[in-house]
């Protein structure tokens, strides 16, 4: 082999190490005996379940958790719905006020996207309906729009008109259109988004933290930011167990979601 | 007869449904009055004292009144319903307006038909029409509302906020809420308390961007080459554990991060036992804070500027390559001559609105340093804040809402300016009917 393709291996396999230590790392803190940060080797010489069993017994995880999962999914089947509505009208119809639309939708994007979220909060606050999921779930499905909206339209742009316009002749409404074609025709899109927001809401700190004033209300994300930020010294393990659980299955969703997140992002590119 | 839909017009701008009777479509005429009716008695009783509230933001306030004997505590004005009443006010207005022309439109094309004697369209007409020209109107309805409720409202709310006083200690229900014009901006720059915390973390806020941009998309581009060279077995392996940092979400991996930096974390104890170095303070330390973010930034960010460019860089025609070394060029002149020109080219868009992005990272900071180490010669603010995190904590923590708002203001012109600039470039380039 050539030197230059040595190098090349060893710096790989550096960045290999590099990429996985940190998931490792929490992952055998969270089997580890103890509760502390510091650790003599990475693998424990002892490993133990009762990390994970505390969170559910000890802790209000449980709680949180179901808190997280209700958010996720209603945001999740709001925020497709709204998708699904915006851009089918954008992509296959030329109205009077497209571009306004399209505008005004560019520039909303360009708002720090928790601009709204403060002004609700502050909202909230002054009408005394703070500690409320309903909030979560109505701003982050309306959010969504914004987000997912030049994607979508990207996908709607590359249906053929002619399937519509052969299925129009025959006589179906634009209502049928929409539900008998478009909408099973664009399954592949509305899955990925509806996966987007849903893991968007699972894990979004920024307005829960805001919104949320109480224990029982809390969602994972609030949860684990005020088990490091408050008591790491001494409940570190207990952390790394609850990190692991919610990692876990959102890391093996992007996996199978990566060739679609590729084709999102140089959709967002296009679009400015 | 060329006079009728003038007049039919005429009628309808006086008053809203005289027009349509004069058309003879008495129901829709009939419905047209009473939305008329309607409206001028809502305006008399909401939208105008809505509106005025809206200007003088309460003239009444909370305080100790003298009844009979005894003083008695009276609510006075709240400001900041009162804004709301006012915006709602001023949003059943344009509503109003709309109505109106639309009103005057239709009196004005069914004058028109009648005129070449065709039959008029009453109100199942026009409903029915729904299904032709309005259905992406309809269809638009929903989002159109949440949109208006929850995005737009709130940020012209925010917006108006920047031009008012409240504030802490000028907090309704106690106080009454002003409005000071420019003031929140010139205090901004002028005031010395203010100005030194928002130029200093506006600098790092720039320089963060620059460097979290340049370091994840050049720190792509060199894993993707790496990858990518024929000699390099297994790219799908190495390509799947690289991407592992993206994969995990950003809050659990930022949140580890915070640890693994910890003094006593298990960075530290590598160097002091492994390398008999000393200690580094990464999170503690002013400089070596803002080192650790900038570190952190690129084992979240490389990965996705990995999959990008290895991306465009399949898209290089090989005969380029080809044809380059025939006429003898190294390894790097190919990188330099071809690759790079090729992958700049088509990312150019995509690194503009990473910069952005950036201005706006949040979740970086805010999770992995809160802003910390705190800098005492700012206000509310940390040596590694940046204007976001900032915004917020003087939002949640501080209830600064008239200079979170300015910020606010600030960061959407700069973005907008980024954003105005990328898609004139963009579009220049291709024209295709991506957008308009």
């Amino acid at each position: 082999m050539k030197p230059r393709v040595v190098i090349s291996y060893l710096i790989l396999i550096i960045l290999a190490a590099v990429s996985i230590y940190p998931a490792l790392w929490i992952v055998m803190s969270s089997f580890k005996v103890g509760n502390s940060l510091y650790s003599e080797s990475l693998i424990p010489n002892e490993v133990t379940l009762e990390h994970y069993r505390d969170l559910f017994l000890k802790t209000d995880y449980p709680l949180w958790f179901m808190n997280t999962l209700k958010i996720a999914i209603l945001s999740s089947l709001f925020g497709t719905i709204l998708v699904l509505l915006t851009s089918y009208a954008i992509s296959r119809f030329r109205f009077t006020g497209r571009k306004v639309a399209l505008s005004t939708l560019l520039v909303l994007q360009m708002f720090p996207g928790f601009m709204a979220m403060i002004a609700i909060y502050i909202l909230l606050l002054q009408f005394n309906l703070l500690n409320n999921h309903w909030a979560l779930i109505l701003v982050y499905s309306s959010g969504a729009i914004l987000g997912n909206v030049f994607i979508a339209k990207g996908y709607f742009d590359t249906i053929p008109r002619s399937l519509e316009e052969a299925a129009r002749i025959d006589g179906a409404s634009h209502w049928m259109v929409f539900t008998r074609i478009m909408v099973p025709l664009a399954r592949p899109m509305l899955t990925y988004v509806s996966l987007m927001i849903f893991t968007g809401a699972f894990v979004d700190f920024i307005f829960a933290e805001l919104i949320l004033r109480t224990e029982e209300q809390r969602t994972l994300a609030v949860g684990l930011w005020r088990m490091v930020s408050q008591r790491q010294s001494t409940e570190f393990t207990l952390f790394a167990a609850g990190a692991v659980l919610i990692a876990v299955p959102i890391t093996i969703l992007f996996m199978f979601l990566q060739r679609y997140l590729v084709q999102g992002l140089t959709a967002g590119a296009s679009k400015g | 007869m060329k006079r009728h839909s003038r007049t039919a017009m005429t009628l309808s701008i006086l008053c809203m449904g005289l027009g349509q009777l004069y058309n003879r479509q008495k129901a829709k005429g009939i419905l047209y009055l009473a939305i008329w009716a309607g409206l001028i008695y809502l305006t008399a009783t909401y939208v105008v004292k809505s509106l005025r509230g809206l200007i003088t933001l309460g003239e009444t306030p909370t305080g100790m009144v003298k009844v009979g004997r005894l003083y008695q505590m009276v609510e006075g004005d709240h400001s900041i319903y009162l804004m709301i009443e006012g915006l709602i006010g001023l949003f059943v207005l344009l509503l109003f307006i709309g109505i109106y022309i639309m009103n005057v439109r239709d009196a004005y094309t069914n004058g028109l038909r009648m005129e070449r004697g065709e039959p008029t369209v009453g109100i199942i007409g026009g409903l029915k029409s729904v299904e032709n020209q309005s259905f992406p109107y309809f269809v638009l309805l929903l989002p159109a509302i949440s949109i208006s409720f929850l995005t737009v409202m709130p940020i012209v709310f925010n917006i108006l906020l920047a031009f008012t006083n409240y504030a802490e200690p000028v907090l309704p229900p106690a106080n009454l809420v002003d409005w000071v014009g420019f003031r929140n901006f010139s205090n901004l720059v002028t005031l010395s308390s203010w100005s030194k915390t928002f130029f200093g973390v506006l600098g790092w806020t720039v320089i963060w961007a620059i460097l979290a941009t340049i370091t994840t998309y050049f720190g792509g581009m060199l894993v993707a080459v790496l990858i990518e060279q024929p000699a390099i077995r297994f790219k799908k392996f190495w390509r799947t554990v690289l991407i592992i940092p993206f994969a995990i979400p950003n809050l659990v991996s930022l949140l580890v991060m915070r640890n693994l930096f910890n003094g006593l974390g298990p960075v530290n104890l590598f160097l002091r036992n492994s390398l008999g170095l000393e200690g580094v303070p990464w999170l503690t330390d002013p400089a070596w804070a803002k080192i650790t973010v900038i570190l952190v930034n690129m084992w979240i960010g490389i990965p996705v500027s990995m999959i990008l460019i290895s991306g465009i860089l399949t898209t290089i025609p090989r005969d380029l390559y080809e044809a380059a070394e025939v006429d003898g060029a190294s390894p790097a002149q190919k990188f330099r001559h071809i690759t790079l020109p090729m992958v700049l080219f088509s990312t150019a868009p995509i690194l503009i609105m990473q910069f952005a992005g950036n201005i706006n990272n949040f979740n970086v900071i805010y999770l992995l340093t809160n802003g910390d180490p705190v800098n005492p010669q700012y206000q509310y603010a940390g040596h590694t804040d940046l204007l976001v995190t900032w915004l917020y904590k003087l939002t949640l923590n501080h209830q600064q809402y008239n200079l979170s708002a300015v910020i606010g203001i600030i960061i959407f012109v700069i973005i907008a300016s980024l954003s105005i600039y990328n898609f004139r470039r963009t579009r220049s380039f291709k024209e295709e009917d991506m957008i308009i």
